[in-house]
């Protein structure tokens, strides 16, 4: 092991909650966006689900939200090293979307990609069975705009470049594609538990 | 967009120690760093590094850093750190740190932010935001480059600015809380744009802009504004 001379590091509250190599934020959210914050309005956001699928579906604002409501509270995790704990997303579960486009079985893995051209890859089996979502509530009001409002992709138990902000739509495909980040370094992936940082991880 | 260099991602795999050699202050609050890392595989200006810290229990600490220094072959590179309040790992460097000592770094990483000197550059910088703003100055001179670079850098006082003492010509600083004689003090406005952005170079300027959050989101507004495509504005938020 190579220690640092004289480093301590601050008193820390570890746990079972906090993935390796990460630290509480407590109430900060950082932003994190390689990109200018987008004037999207509700009115301008829509929702497809292509590539694929039975049948390709497009959402707008207000079909979205006729969807069933469903919300995620726990935590989340960045890859610049905090985690966030006890945050309460409101929204529709992803499988709500999926189910109505119908994903073939060829399709193994999807990219999310947002109205300002960013993207991010993830294996279909990331955003099904109950673990990703679309969002437009953080802590029960509408989700600002530097944080990806009106409404992004939340896929909590990955890093959360991964948790497309403004997102526009998935792409299914039959295999991996690597998206903005990944493009530039990052993990295919992204297990927070895993530390899957950069592309050799 | 796509990021502008590859990125080898077996070096940005492996940590690799880092001997500090020299320290030089910069600002009341702001220090430089220089290493040898003899296996440093080289960057290209605007990129960042991962460095961690590990204490006698175990314990890491891990944060990202921008490189301050212009590629070169020396084996050395330099980091240039504001002394956070409280802060656990910029804490260790400001008040323990002394040359001899070594610590791990991983990198260089991400090809987004990176500069390799071939496009018309306009950098906006804020605080700690300037330093791989500088790298990029720094390159620009080392390398007799005669494509367009503009940067504007903003700190809240003269002897807050990092790097006084290297700016040429390129440079327009901008003083948030007190200024010298004769020059105004405030935030970064359009009127600083203008000029530019009304007669940018014949391919346009790609713009770099780097800080805090909110200088990240005050800065890339003013850029659109005044005319500059978002898919040319590449942005490093620090937090
Ligand atoms: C790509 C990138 C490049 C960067 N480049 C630079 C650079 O060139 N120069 C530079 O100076 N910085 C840079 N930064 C910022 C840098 O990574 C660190 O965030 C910064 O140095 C602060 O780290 P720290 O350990 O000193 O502070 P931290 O200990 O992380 O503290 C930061 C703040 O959070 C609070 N805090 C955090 N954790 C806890 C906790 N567990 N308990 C209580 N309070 C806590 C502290 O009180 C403090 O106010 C960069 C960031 C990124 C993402």
């Amino acid at each position: 092991m190579n220690t640092t001379r004289g480093f301590t590091g601050r008193p820390r509250a570890t746990g079972p909650q906090l993935p390796p190599g990460q630290y509480d934020a407590g109430d900060d959210w950082p932003v994190l966006s390689a990109e200018v914050t987008p004037d999207l309005s509700p009115a301008d956001w829509t929702f497809r689900v292509g590539g694929l699928v039975a049948e390709s579906r497009i959402w707008d604002w207000a079909g979205a939200r006729r969807l069933p409501a469903s919300a995620y509270a726990g935590d989340i995790h960045c890859v610049t090293g905090w985690s966030k704990f006890g945050v309460r997303f409101g929204g529709v579960s992803l499988d709500t979307f999926l189910e109505e486009a119908g994903p073939l079985p060829s399709a193994t893995h999807a990219v999310a990609y947002a109205h300002t051209g960013y993207s991010a890859n993830l294996p279909l089996a990331d955003l099904t069975g109950g673990r990703a979502w679309i969002v437009w509530e953080y802590d029960g009001r509408p989700l600002a705009p530097e944080h990806g409002g009106p409404a992004r992709l939340v896929v909590p138990h990955l890093y959360f470049w991964k948790s497309v902000k403004w997102v526009a739509g998935l792409e299914l495909l039959d295999r991996d594609e690597p998206g903005f980040w990944e493009q530039n370094g990052y993990h295919a992936r992204g297990n927070p538990w895993e530390e899957q940082r950069y592309s050799g991880d | 967009m796509p990021g502008r260099i590859e990125v080898d991602g077996r070096v940005a795999g492996t940590w690799q120690t880092a001997t500090l050699t020299e320290i030089r202050r910069e600002t009341p609050r702001v220090s430089t760093f220089r290493f040898a890392v003899p296996g440093w595989a080289g960057h290209v200006p605007g990129q960042h590094l991962m460095l961690r810290l590990t204490a006698e229990d175990g314990y890491v600490a891990q944060r990202h850093y921008s490189l301050a220094s212009a590629p070169d072959d020396s084996g050395h590179i330099e980091l240039t750190l504001d002394h956070v309040e409280d802060g656990e790992v910029s804490g260790w460097f400001h008040t323990v740190a002394r040359p001899g000592d070594r610590i791990e770094v991983r990198g260089p990483l991400s090809g987004f932010f990176a500069w390799p000197g071939d496009r018309p550059a306009l950098l906006l910088g804020a605080g700690s935001g300037v330093v791989p703003l500088m790298s990029m100055v720094r390159h620009h001179r080392a390398r007799g480059l005669t494509v367009p670079l503009r940067l504007l850098v903003s700190a809240r006082s003269p002897g807050d600015l990092i790097y006084a003492g290297e700016y040429g010509a390129e440079t327009t600083p901008v003083f948030t809380r007190s200024a010298p004689a004769g020059t105004p003090v405030g935030r970064m406005t359009a009127a600083h744009l203008a000029p530019l952005l009304s007669r940018p170079p014949a391919d346009g300027w790609e713009a770099y802009v780097c800080g805090s959050n909110s200088f990240a989101e005050h800065a890339s507004r003013l850029l659109v504004a005044a005319g500059q495509p978002v898919d040319r504005i590449r942005i490093e938020r620090f937090g």
